[in-house]
């Protein structure tokens, strides 16, 4: 069994990994929900954009459901004191979220104009929604969140609802929309032709700009206007897990520490923006690489928050000294290296397997296509 | 604190039941769509083709659901039990995570492939896909009832009183935990017999409107094969599960045949009765001499401990659990003398048992006698529904049976098609099961309380420190969102077992030939 810091830095690293999965492979499910009303207007183009995702969404937001079983084996004090505190901005995302599954199975399923309509408002509340809050979520984090134990190690949230609706949180929340819209967006110019490609091409522009000029602002605001927090007590990183001993002191721009002690960390934010630029760069001429391009930017932008809260994962604003770091709030060493293990063993195998799907599946939705496979497609 | 408690249950238990109304259909449509995928590769023939696919579409309109409910599951241990979560975790998360990459990647993976992939792969690589999807069914039930059956039976764990939690020493054990094994069995089998009643049920309506014969009459016969052999092993591994019960969670045994006193064995089994709880007593009962003991023991001399004497027990292991309790603060701030931790080690098993006591004193510490044996009353459920819940699952398990081999038996004879009779009581049948696996996982999970990690952690300690208008708000909205998609999930479900293999346009069937 490896030392008990080594597999909690590794766990970091793994948990990232996950929720990078989720926003790269469900990100553009997301995004392509989004874009539904804008870009299609008539039933054949709309059955084209979501049979364009429809075999795979399925299968991609497991990354979601994976990440939260992650997180709760991992790191139970914060999923315990994450879930529990953010309450009602989850039960939204939630509630979205319940849209997906019957909205792709259940829409063409009846061939009345009012039925596919709602159904069509409905994807697209579930892939904006989702969307959204998750940036607000994070927003949150980067602020801090109202929260202390009891002796017995009992969280309590002291925050009412609207202090998860604070500018800067909302202003994350665009971030992650717009970023998950273009990569929804270039998925589209791989899998569509014609006009509804042309249509996809505008929106990806316009999105991949969105995404820079939000980055840069929430960016702006991080260095010179949040309060970052930063740990001045010596972290005892093979300490069993507590929330109880830290000295954390709050300044504006203490989020940036990382970045001047780790020079290579500005490594995420370069790909942020330039992998949006190259996308609205490559736009249609190369619908593939504009989805890389699209996906670095995602991991780029979600890995700077990241990095720049690294160890915290969860502070506290009222109990600055309570926060839970990925050093003082994991599994216990046994559990986190049964986890890595199993994760070694099948990450690897779901990456092959839903590759060949992907293979399996490749190819542009036509109308043809639609015609033919009327009765069986979405 | 109280009602915050009862609200967070209540919604626990409506999502939970919520989801268990699609499980189990999930499980047995994917097994029996992989029995007649087999058929169409084995023998070529198009009606079996035409049965995977147009089973496969009432499988998908319940799929989506199991996956909206599903959901839920997953965000729920955090956001409304948080101190189970933080107490747990390091066991329970475990089970949850690799749940999530060895079974539901599987098969949310494949089942995109199983509905738009019928052209683009070949014969055998399609039943491979339907084989994947439905091996990750069964994968995802094995690990949630290892996770169940952890809370049921907690092995493989100990309490580590520096981070205030339960943590894992072997996970061999957590695996092979004998609870574990036989709930998986017993959910399994119940998941499948729902899935053949369903066939043969929807089957038989066809058979009765004199439509799609070929196409029903072998429907029916396979439902019937299946379920023959899974009514059988539902039963059995029933009893199996009762003898664990038995053997692991008595109190839960004594409510379910509301033993109030230990008879001398072999003890009598009350088949049906009037149960009273305030006197502590059943009225009218039906009893079977020997029979309880020989269920519960499998032995003649076997005692079957009944409630007083359980709670008298209990009163003793939750002075014990006080004598750790004590001092916990020390164990935890590394400051106990060498005699205090060992007065904690002796007793730390029945730690639980003093936690009990926070019910009635926030500081267990204090608690009056009084309150000490409020809470040994406390570890025995409510007798009366666990008695009947359990009654009306061992009934169905019994008629399923009956059902099952006689419909076997005639359309093997082919005397099931003009049996009126049959087939009638075979579409009847279909919400049978539906309410089989629904009581009997109120019989499994109302029987643990007041424990939600049994003799380790209570259920009122298990809450997350949330605002009850909260929770109520979401429970309503729960119920509301929950009832529209389900009225949605009938509609089609019945617009489509209405429609029959009509609905795959092949050209083959009743309504494409100019049936009513
Ligand atoms: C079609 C559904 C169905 C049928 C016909 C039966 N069961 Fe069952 N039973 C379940 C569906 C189920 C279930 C939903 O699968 C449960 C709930 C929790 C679990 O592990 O399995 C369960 C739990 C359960 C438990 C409680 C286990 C626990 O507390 O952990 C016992 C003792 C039995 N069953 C016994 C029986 C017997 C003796 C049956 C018939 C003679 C029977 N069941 C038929
Ligand atoms: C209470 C704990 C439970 C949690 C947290 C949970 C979680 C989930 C989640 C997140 C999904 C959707 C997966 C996807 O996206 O594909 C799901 C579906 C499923 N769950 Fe549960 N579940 C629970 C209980 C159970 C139980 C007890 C069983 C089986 C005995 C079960 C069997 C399944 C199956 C077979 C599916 C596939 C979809 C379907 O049922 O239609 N679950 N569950
Ligand atoms: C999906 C199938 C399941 C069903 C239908 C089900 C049913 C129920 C019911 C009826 C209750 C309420 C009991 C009461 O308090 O009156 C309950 C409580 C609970 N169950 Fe289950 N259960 C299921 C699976 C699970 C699983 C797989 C787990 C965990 C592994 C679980 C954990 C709990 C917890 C934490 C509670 C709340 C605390 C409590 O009241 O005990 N349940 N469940």
């Amino acid at each position: 069994m490896w030392d008990y810091d080594t597999l909690r830095l590794i766990w970091w690293a793994l948990v990232a990994l996950l929720l990078l999965g989720y926003a790269i492979m469900d990100g553009f499910d997301l995004g392509v929900g989004a874009l539904l009303p804008f870009v299609a207007k008539t039933d054949m183009d709309r059955r084209i954009l979501i049979n364009a995702i429809g075999p795979t969404w399925e299968g991609n937001q497991v990354w979601l459901v994976l990440g939260l079983g992650a997180i709760f084996a991992a790191w139970p004090a914060i999923y315990a004191t994450a879930f529990s505190g953010m309450y009602v901005a989850l039960l939204v995302m939630l509630f979205a979220l319940f849209l997906r599954p019957v909205g792709f199975d259940y829409r063409s399923k009846l061939a009345s104009p009012v039925w596919r309509s709602v159904w069509d408002y409905a994807l697209f509340l579930g892939g904006a929604v989702p969307a959204f809050v998750m940036g607000v979520a994070f927003g949150n984090l980067l602020l801090g969140v109202p929260f202390h134990f009891d002796e017995t190690f009992r969280s309590f949230y002291t925050g009412g609802l609207v202090d998860l609706l604070n500018p800067f949180s909302l202003l994350v929340g665009l971030v992650s929309l717009s970023m998950l819209v273009m990569h929804g967006g270039t998925f589209l110019l791989i899998k569509t032709e014609g006009h509804l490609q042309y249509r996809a091409l505008k929106a990806t522009r316009f999105f991949a700009l969105m995404t820079i000029v939000l980055f840069m602002l929430a960016g702006y605001f991080l260095v010179y206007d949040v309060e970052g927090y930063r740990v001045i007590s010596e972290i005892d990183h093979l300490a069993p897990s507590t929330p109880f001993a830290l000295t954390v002191e709050r300044e504006v721009g203490a989020w940036m520490n990382n970045f001047d002690v780790y020079p290579w960390m500005w490594l995420a934010p370069f790909l942020g923006v330039a992998g949006a630029l190259l996308v609205s760069f490559l736009g249609d001429k190369k619908p593939t690489l504009s989805w890389v391009a699209s996906g670095l930017s995602v991991a780029g932008i979600a890995s700077t928050a990241g990095l720049a809260m690294f160890p915290f994962v969860l502070p506290s604003s009222t109990h600055p000294s309570q926060s839970l770091l990925m050093w003082n709030a994991t599994s216990s060493q046994q559990t986190l290296w049964l986890m890595l293990i199993a994760t070694a063993i099948f990450i690897p195998m779901i990456v092959a397997y839903t590759s060949w799907v992907f293979k399996v599946l490749k190819g542009k939705i036509t109308e043809e296509h639609i015609e033919k496979t009327t009765f069986t497609s979405y | 604190m109280e009602a915050l408690v009862d609200i967070s249950r209540l919604q626990f238990a409506f999502t939970a039941l919520i989801h268990f109304l699609f499980v189990p259909l999930t499980l047995g449509l994917s097994l029996i769509l992989v029995v007649m995928e087999s058929l169409y590769v084995k023998t070529g023939k198009q009606i079996y083709k035409d049965m995977t696919k147009f089973w496969g579409k009432l499988f998908a309109i319940n799929f989506a659901m199991g996956v909206v409910t599903g959901l839920t599951m997953e965000f729920q241990f955090g956001s409304n039990w948080a101190y189970y979560s933080h107490y747990v975790g390091d066991i329970f998360g475990v089970a949850l995570a690799i749940e999530g990459l060895m079974a539901f990647f599987l098969e949310s993976t494949f089942i995109g492939l199983f509905f738009f992939a019928w052209d683009k792969l070949s014969k055998k690589q399609h039943l491979m896909v339907t084989v994947l999807v439905a091996l990750g069914s069964n994968l995802s039930a094995l690990w949630i009832l290892i996770a169940n059956g952890w809370m049921q039976h907690p092995v493989g764990t100990f309490f580590n009183p520096e981070t205030m939690r339960m943590e894992l020493e072997s996970f061999s054990e957590l695996l092979f935990n004998p609870m574990a094994q036989v709930k998986f069995l017993h959910t399994l089998s119940a998941g499948y017999i729902t899935g053949a009643v369903f066939v043969m049920g929807i089957s038989a309506w066809y058979l009765l409107k004199g439509r799609d014969m070929e196409f029903a009459k072998r429907s029916f016969l396979i439902g019937a094969a299946v379920g023959s052999v899974v009514s059988l092993t539902v039963v059995m591994l029933g009893d199996e599960s009762g003898y664990h019960v038995a053997e692991y969670q008595p109190e839960k045994m004594a409510a379910i045949e509301a033993i109030w006193e230990t008879e001398p064995a072999p003890a009598p089994f009350t088949a049906i009765g009037v149960i009273d709880e305030e006197a502590g007593e059943t009225r009218y009962g039906i009893h079977i001499p020997m029979a309880l003991g020989l269920i519960a023991t499998r032995s003649l001399d076997g005692e079957v401990p009944g409630i007083k004497e359980l709670v008298e027990a209990n009163e003793k292991r939750i002075h014990s659990g006080l004598l750790a309790y004590q001092y916990l603060p020390a164990m935890r701030d590394k400051t106990a003398t060498d005699a205090q931790r060992q007065v904690f080690n002796a007793h730390v098993n029945d730690l639980g048992y003093a936690l009990l006591l926070k019910k009635y004193n926030e500081n267990p510490i204090d608690a009056t006698q009084a309150q000490i044996n409020m809470a040994a009353e406390d570890t025995i459920p409510r007798v009366a529904p666990m008695f009947w819940a359990f009654r009306v699952m061992v009934a169905i398990g019994g008629f399923l049976v009956l059902l099952m081999f006689y419909a076997l038996v005639a359309s093997y004879r082919g005397s099931a098609w003009n049996n009126k009779w049959l087939l009638k009581v075979s579409l009847w049948a279909i919400p049978l099961p539906f309410i089989g696996v629904e009581v009997g996982w109120f019989v499994a999970e109302f029987g643990r309380q007041p424990w939600t990690v049994y003799g380790i952690l209570p259920t009122h300690l298990s809450t997350s420190s949330l605002d009850v208008g909260m929770v109520q708000n979401s429970l309503i909205a729960f119920v509301v969102m929950y009832s529209l998609l389900f009225v949605v999930e009938l509609y089609l479900m019945f617009k489509y077992a209405r429609l029959g293999p009509s609905a795959l346009h092949t050209g083959h069937y009743h309504f494409e030939n100019g049936g009513v």
